[in-house]
């Protein structure tokens, strides 16, 4: 199982190395679309069916929309960044990140222990344990989005209407003149 | 070991954000960094041969609470999952107003054509 999902997760990594590395954009938006559905078969081997199903419907949406950001553009040769110098300093960055970060998971613990095993009163051990008698959900996610954090949802619902507004905005094309500059212009 | 791949994939990411010269492949690079995120909180909830989620019926709660992977990273990860959509629909629209005003993606030229 495990062997599975390190396998999945290093054809991610594969896809994602394309990505960066090829030098068209429709390529690159191809490759990043591997890597969502790639994962989404990851998260399936994780036991998370609720999060393969939205992953692969917002992969879906997010591929229309840079597909339409890219389709029909004159432009589809990327220039990256192929000076010796730049690249080394991008690599030397990148492995510095990549030390601190080494750092960092090695405080993780082992994989497949989960937090709630360790702490006997962690929420998550509590969702599992009422989320059934107390909230009638049989599914434990859908039970901690509504129910027990639905606070978060909540906030999740305004960013996604912000950004959406924002979006609207920017590519808004006839936007109306405003109406008291011009009267002061003419009077 | 697998902890390891998941870090390989953001720090994938971000060398494409660092490299890149195209705003749009730079959205494509915060759109991989942003799925090794997913993929990591994911990971660390993870239980050993675990179940999903679900109560089946019929079962008992504490064999379901021994079982199942924890919940609430999976919950969080929806939520991110879909304000990464947004976030993107935004970063897309900001690239092509930018591709509309300036005629290229390439951000040395768009900072070279400011005034």
């Amino acid at each position: 199982m495990t062997e599975v999902l390190a396998l999945l997760i290093l054809l991610t990594v594969i896809a994602a190395i394309i990505t960066v590395l090829t030098t068209n954009l429709l390529y690159a938006v191809i490759s990043v679309g591997a890597v969502g559905f790639l994962l989404a078969i990851a998260y399936l081997f994780l036991a998370a069916p609720d999060v393969a199903i939205v992953q692969i419907g917002v992969e879906v949406v997010s591929l229309v929309i840079l597909i339409r950001a890219t389709l029909g553009r004159e432009v589809q040769q990327l220039k990256t960044v192929h000076a010796v110098v730049g690249v080394s300093f991008a690599v030397a960055f990148v492995a510095v990140i990549g030390l601190f970060g080494i750092q960092v998971f090695n405080q993780f613990p082992e994989f497949g222990i989960p937090v709630m095993e360790r702490f006997a009163d962690s929420p998550a051990l509590v969702f599992l344990q009422t989320g059934l008698a107390t909230t009638g959900a049989p599914n434990m996610v859908t039970a901690v989005l509504l129910d027990f954090r639905a606070w978060d949802t909540l906030g999740e619902a305004t960013v996604l209407f912000c950004a959406a507004l924002g979006a609207v905005a920017v590519l808004r094309r006839n936007a109306r003149i405003n109406p008291h500059k011009s009267e002061d212009e003419s009077s | 070991m697998i902890y390891s791949l998941c870090l390989l994939l953001i720090l994938v990411g971000l060398y494409g954000v660092v490299v890149s010269r195209e705003t749009l492949k730079i959205v494509i690079s915060i759109l991989i960094m942003n799925h090794g995120v997913h993929l990591l909180l994911l990971l660390i909830g993870y239980r050993e041969a675990g179940n999903p989620p679900i109560v089946d019926p019929g079962a008992s709660i504490a064999s379901f609470a021994n079982g199942a992977v924890d919940p609430l990273p999976q919950a969080m990860v929806l939520t991110s999952i879909v304000i990464g959509l947004g976030v993107l629909a935004l970063m897309v629209a900001l690239c092509v107003r930018l591709y509309e005003r300036y005629g290229t993606f390439d951000i040395t030229e768009i900072r070279r054509l400011r005034g």
